[in-house]
């Protein structure tokens, strides 16, 4: 589903975010992503999402080698990838409703089918008696659900989280991990970018670990079939 | 109400899978248009002074080039009224007695490119020039009456164009009695010459003035991208294609656009009604049958259109130059 081939990334000022990065990301993989601070994870996570291109090398998602993508092609990719903030980039000015329905709005989806799905996530991440609340209103863990909420809400074949629960007591992190486990049950690849050491080993999924731009652990190739990158 | 539409949307399921996607597609595209168009307007009416503020620049930015617009119409209307009345005017010698005068009528009324001919005698032309001028007292010192008699012609019809006019006069010049023919056309001229400069630097104005107009609304607008940065960044990060980021912004400007149309049209009504009063009084000691017209309603439909496509050109320029380059990068955190 997601896939790094010799993937570089330098910034103007000399500064290399990622050196010859590999790995692949099966259809319904979990994995975490981690690393010391400045390693490269939001490098990454911006590649695949094309806000960045990479200086050398391939990034492949879904089958799209998104090197070549031209500008207008861009939001259709974004379209699906799901994205979950640390600070969950809620919009204040509108319900927890219409802040999940965002991504179906950009789609040009029917009323009928946002109301259908809008609710379907919100009772996912528990939260379907919110909707017409302001997230304003909602404690942390509530936002970063409805954060969850909006990143899924258009069923997207993959899944990032960028220090999803930076901000969250244990519990509630078990609690976002557990539905980050459902999602990648159901067939959704799922790449979380964490500091949290004790949450990863206590889910003993696969970790991707980035130095210095390097990766160092767990870089395992899908299509090279692990002849490359270990 | 978010409960009972779902309710409701169930058992009509079966019913619109009949429909085919792209009219649902469709349907849902100008749904969107109209949510958005709703939207844009409401935040305008949220921010009243702020807008009204917007629209008043625009409204007199607009209003004044359509005014001068119109009073140029007004005048070309004039100067072709008068070039299709054009009259040829010939004094007969100050001692041909009125006899004489009345048979020369008679035989310049017999061509054939005459429509008519007034014959204005000494004494009327005196006690009218006496009425109209106000120099009564002076005129009683003299001791004769200096005004010849008159021979007041209208051309016909086909003989009104420059060589028509010329020829007619040459006829009556030779005539024998004739002292001189006018044809006053030169000070029409003149006027004509004034109104295409005037209308030269109006069409000038009013390029300057929209240009004005544009970035007025860019900057507004700009102000407005600023102010909503979160939720485009959020909108772009889900996957909204630049039409769709920008349609908000869009519309926007067009709502100032219309807006600033209207207050132009108000603008324009008011001055005109201000001024009707002065210029009958203008026009009637001109004997002319001048008006100043207001703008019709087709016209006042362009100029509502021109001005909200003005407003979008305006949203456009800034949504070009501040929408385009944003991107989420900068909401997803450091490297």
């Amino acid at each position: 589903m997601i896939e790094f081939r010799q993937v570089t990334k330098r910034y103007d000022s000399d500064h290399t975010a990622l050196r010859q990065v590999n790995f692949g990301l099966e259809r319904g993989e979990l994995a975490f992503l981690t690393g010391h601070s400045g390693a490269g994870k939001s490098t990454l996570l911006k590649l695949i999402m094309v806000m960045e291109r990479p200086s050398a090398g391939e990034v492949v998602v879904g089958g799209q080698v998104l090197n070549r993508l031209p500008r207008r092609q861009i939001p259709y990719i974004r379209r699906h990838i799901g994205v979950v903030f640390q600070n969950h980039q809620l919009l204040f000015d509108r319900t927890v409703f219409d802040n999940v329905a965002m991504p179906l709005e950009v789609m040009g989806a029917s009323p009928r089918d946002t109301g259908r799905r809008v609710r379907a996530a919100l009772d996912k991440v528990g939260l379907l008696q919110k909707e017409k609340m302001n997230p304003m209103q909602l404690s942390g863990g509530e936002q970063q659900r409805v954060g969850i909420a909006r990143a899924v809400v258009n069923k997207p074949p993959v899944l990032l989280a960028d220090e999803p629960t930076g901000n969250l007591d244990p519990a509630l992190s078990a609690d976002i991990m557990n539905l980050f486990g459902q999602f990648s049950q159901v067939g959704v690849t799922v790449l979380i970018a964490t500091h949290d050491i004790a949450l990863i080993n206590e889910m003993g999924r696969r970790t991707l670990k980035l130095d210095h731009g390097r990766l160092v652990t767990g870089g395992t190739s899908v299509i090279g079939g692990g002849a490359s990158g270990r | 109400m978010a409960a009972d539409t779902r309710k409701k949307s169930q058992p009509a399921r079966g019913a619109n899978k009949a429909r085919s996607p792209w009219r649902e597609q469709a349907e849902s595209y100008f749904t969107h248009h109209r949510k958005v168009a709703e939207d844009s307007a409401r935040r305008l009416w949220r921010n009243p002074v702020a807008s009204l503020m917007t629209w008043t620049v625009m409204g007199v930015a607009l209003a004044l080039p359509v005014a001068l617009l119109l009073l140029l119409t007004s005048l070309q209307g004039v100067s072709a009224g008068w070039e299709s009345s054009a009259r040829v005017t010939a004094y007969i010698e100050l001692d041909v007695p009125l006899e004489r005068a009345r048979v020369l009528s008679n035989e310049i009324a017999g061509d054939g490119r005459v429509a008519s001919v007034e014959l204005v005698d000494r004494d009327q032309a005196l006690s009218e020039f006496r009425a109209s001028s106000g120099l009564e007292d002076a005129l009683d010192y003299l001791e004769d009456n200096p005004l010849p008699h008159t021979l007041l012609i209208t051309p016909e019809e086909g003989a009104r164009s420059t060589e028509g006019v010329e020829g007619l006069v040459r006829f009556v010049e030779g005539m024998e009695g004739v002292e001189r023919v006018q044809v006053d056309l030169g000070w029409l001229q003149r006027l004509n010459a004034m109104t295409d400069l005037l209308a030269r630097a109006v069409w000038a104005l009013a390029i300057l003035l929209a240009a004005a107009v544009v970035l007025v609304i860019g900057n507004t607008v700009r102000l407005s991208i600023e102010s909503r940065r979160d939720e485009i960044l959020v909108a772009k990060l889900v996957g909204g294609t630049d039409s769709f980021v920008r349609r908000p912004f869009l519309y926007t400007g067009a709502w100032f656009g219309l807006g600033g149309g209207i207050v132009a049209l108000i603008l324009l009504q008011l001055s005109l009604w201000w001024l009707s009063g002065p210029i009958e009084r203008l026009a009637g000691l001109y004997r002319s049958d001048f008006s100043l017209d207001g703008l019709q309603f087709d016209g006042a439909l362009a100029l509502i259109i021109v001005a909200m496509l003005l407003g979008w050109l305006g949203a456009w320029v800034a949504v070009k130059r501040h929408l385009d380059d944003m991107e989420p990068g900068d909401i997803a955190g450091g490297r």
